[in-house]
């Protein structure tokens, strides 16, 4: 998760302030997120889709699920319907009719459909981008299982393999993203499967929760950080922890590298590792450091070697740019007189304002 | 839980307080803050709502919750809204949240609303976010004791038209917040927050049940080994902030943590007044957070509290950020600086101030 919702270098997040520009035209996205079927997206979604109907927009519904529920037909009977096509055995949205009607807001409720083959599309969400180009605002809504970069961690959870899916950019992109959040006991009262009502499907339940909350918070934070950008804010919020892991070819690594993998699972948080190029390193140092780089690197965590003079201002330059929370590094083995001056650690516990120093045992 | 007013908590819980009164429960509410929102109060209808206590404080008379009336009726649900409320003086209990603990005590099953910044822990945070020092927190654990925590989830565009439509506020007081702490990267990092702090709560209460077992895809990893959090506590106004920082990765890791003073005489008599003063009330705080206390004796200060920490197998302690010598860090006298240098076997934590950003 963390490595796909990075935070990106300013060059990237211009390039894109760009693209949107270019791009004023295309309708907006608005997704519902849940985490099972009965949190309710269905009605969240289509309550909206009422009020703005209510407020004067023009609104038609494009796509509802097979299974309606109770409370949400009488919604669908005061909005104009769009039916699905039929092809064979599968069904999928009308786009061309809808694209015909132009209306302002279309809802589709289920993302995640594959449609059946023959059509200008294979799924459903490139349907729905085609209604965004055609500038039509879309208020679609996704279970996190249909996410496609989450399919392993779902089936970890759910055992299931899915299908159908939507890619994580797609929902990165959305203009808006909204959880529809409820205690993990509700869906079970919704299920027709009376052999689900167990204790292990309430953790699966929960668990898919979680995934669902930690994915909504990595769109934010990406979302979050596209508007600084663009706006040329320089601000970190610290609200996604983000730990910097300072090596060395001579630091213990594998204390540091444990606890900031455990630190950074447990606050859902991003881990990067830094290194600064030093001058003239023996062989020896130059393989040791190696072996750590590919330590970090198995570990998941995003590498970067930097390069200046100056190490502890080269790390803080670095931090600061990714908005880096939590710097970790070793203790200095400098003492007495090569100390006067204060090492690159001093320099970093002085200098680091803005996110906790956590200094390890060598 | 939400992270702004207007949000939609209230309707929510309003919603779910229908759907029990159709089911047959005894619900009743406790307390109700209707902000004048049309939608809000209608959701209201057929709801007992038990008065609000007058009491009055310095010639205003202010309503309060009558947590003893509710005691009284004893309903199976009660609805309590604003869970962070400070109570007005002379009222039986400081808090809201205090008045809440004594109905569950009671038996009576609560709903309660409240938003993120609210949460003790993240103090800093939200300053740093917001540029506003929240006073009305509540402490983490009291929010761990719910049995369940709920995200009401509105995006901040969403919020913002509501806000101009004047669905949240009436006309001035909108235009005022729109120009503070309704901002749109304000409430998208304090959204992306009360994402994250749900996330947890979910994680945290299945972690429990599981009494300690790992589970078997390794989304709730336990430490390897048992982490021990000490928090070195001063007269620094910044103890404050070393202390909710400490508690809060403690909490994330599942550690211990312990908040320690040294005095060469063991209590704090030596101290000059205002020290002594801010040190009771460092100490006090992290125990109202439920962090063990201790005041140790030494002259050395540094070197008891790393003593103290190896003798209880510390794993990490927490400390304010040392002042600068310009001349040598090594012949500093600086506590800080000086528990760095002596316990280069530990795992050593600044805590950074969180600052906003000049406006």
């Amino acid at each position: 998760m963390a490595r796909e919702l990075r935070r990106k270098t300013p060059e990237e997040a211009l390039r894109e302030c760009q693209a949107e520009e270019a791009v004023a035209h295309k309708g907006h996205l608005k997704i519902f997120l849940g985490y099972a079927s009965g949190v309710g997206k269905s009605f969240r979604m289509l309550d909206e889709a009422r009020r703005r109907h209510e407020r004067g927009e023009d609104v038609v519904v494009g796509a509802v699920q097979p299974h309606v529920p109770p409370e949400v037909e009488p919604i669908i009977r005061k909005l104009e319907v769009i039916p699905l096509r039929t092809v064979g055995n599968g069904t999928a949205i009308d786009v061309d009719a809808v694209i015909a009607r132009h209306p302002s807001v279309c809802v589709v409720d289920g993302l995640a459909y594959n449609n059946p083959p023959g059509l200008r599309n294979p799924t459903r969400w490139q349907d729905v981008r085609d209604l965004l180009e055609a500038g039509i605002h879309v208020i679609a809504s996704i279970n996190v299982q249909y996410v496609a970069e989450l399919r392993e961690q779902v089936k970890a959870i759910t055992r299931k393999h899915v299908d159908q899916t939507v890619p994580l950019a797609f929902i990165q992109d959305a203009d808006e993203i909204e959880i529809v959040d409820a205690p993990s006991v509700e869906p079970m009262e919704h299920s027709p499967d009376e052999q689900l009502q167990a204790p292990e499907y309430e953790e699966r339940l929960s668990k898919l929760r979680e995934l669902a909350l930690v994915v909504t918070a990595d769109v934010v934070d990406h979302q979050l950080n596209e508007y600084l950008e663009c706006h040329g804010i320089q601000q970190n919020f610290g609200a996604h922890e983000r730990i910097l892991v300072c090596i060395t070819p001579r630091a213990n690594m594998q204390e540091m590298m444990e606890i900031a993998q455990m630190v950074a699972k447990r606050f859902h948080g991003e881990l990067m590792v830094a290194y600064v190029k030093q001058p003239n390193i023996s062989a020896a140092d130059q393989s040791a450091l190696d072996a750590r780089l590919a330590i970090a690197n198995a570990a998941g965590a995003h590498v970067e070697v930097l390069e200046g003079d100056d190490p502890a201002a080269t790390l803080l330059e670095f931090a600061r740019s990714r908005g880096i929370t939590q710097l970790f590094v070793g203790h200095s083995q400098r003492t007495g007189l090569a100390r006067l001056r204060g090492s690159p650690l001093d320099k970093l516990i002085w200098e680091g304002h803005g996110m906790d120093v956590c200094v390890f045992p060598q | 839980m939400g992270y702004a007013a207007g949000v939609g908590k209230t309707y929510k819980m309003l919603e779910e307080v229908q759907e029990l009164k159709a089911a047959g429960v005894d619900v009743v509410i406790g307390y109700f803050e209707p902000h004048g929102r049309k939608d809000t109060i209608a959701k209201t209808e057929g709801i007992e709502i038990i008065p609000r206590r007058k009491l009055d404080y310095r010639d205003s008379t202010f309503e309060e919750m009558d947590t003893g009336a509710i005691l009284a009726r004893h309903p199976q649900v009660c609805v309590v809204d604003e869970f962070p409320h400070t109570n007005v003086p002379g009222s039986e209990r400081l808090k809201r949240w205090e008045d809440v603990e004594v109905l569950r005590a009671a038996g009576i099953d609560v709903l309660t609303t409240m938003n993120i910044q609210h949460l003790e822990s993240l103090n800093d945070q939200i300053w740093q976010i917001s540029g506003i020092r929240v006073r009305e927190t509540v402490p983490d654990w009291v929010v761990q004791q719910a049995d369940e925590v709920v995200m009401v989830d509105l995006t901040p565009r969403a919020l913002l038209n509501r806000l101009q439509r004047g669905v949240v506020y009436e006309r001035a007081k909108a235009e005022r917040a729109l120009q503070n702490f309704f901002r749109e990267q304000t409430l998208a990092a304090l959204r992306e927050l009360a994402l994250r702090q749900a996330a947890y709560e979910v994680e945290h209460r299945m972690v429990d049940e599981e009494t300690g077992a790992s589970s078997t895809d390794g989304a709730a990893v336990r430490p390897r080994k048992q982490h021990k959090i000490l928090v070195f506590v001063t007269a620094s106004p910044k103890t404050a902030m070393v202390v909710r920082r400490a508690k809060r990765v403690s909490d994330f890791l599942g550690a211990e943590c312990f908040a320690v003073a040294v005095q060469p005489s063991g209590d704090l008599s030596g101290l000059p007044a205002a020290d002594r003063e801010a040190v009771e009330r460092h100490l006090n705080f992290a125990r109202n957070l439920r962090i063990e206390t201790r005041i140790l004796e030494g002259d050395d200060v540094a070197s008891t509290l790393v003593d103290f920490g190896r003798r209880n197998h510390v794993t990490q302690i927490f400390l304010t950020r040392p002042r600068r010598k310009a001349w040598s860090p090594t012949f500093s006298r600086d506590p800080m600086q000086r528990v760095i240098d002596l316990a280069k076997d530990m795992q050593i934590v600044i805590v950074s101030d969180r600052e906003p950003l000049p406006r």
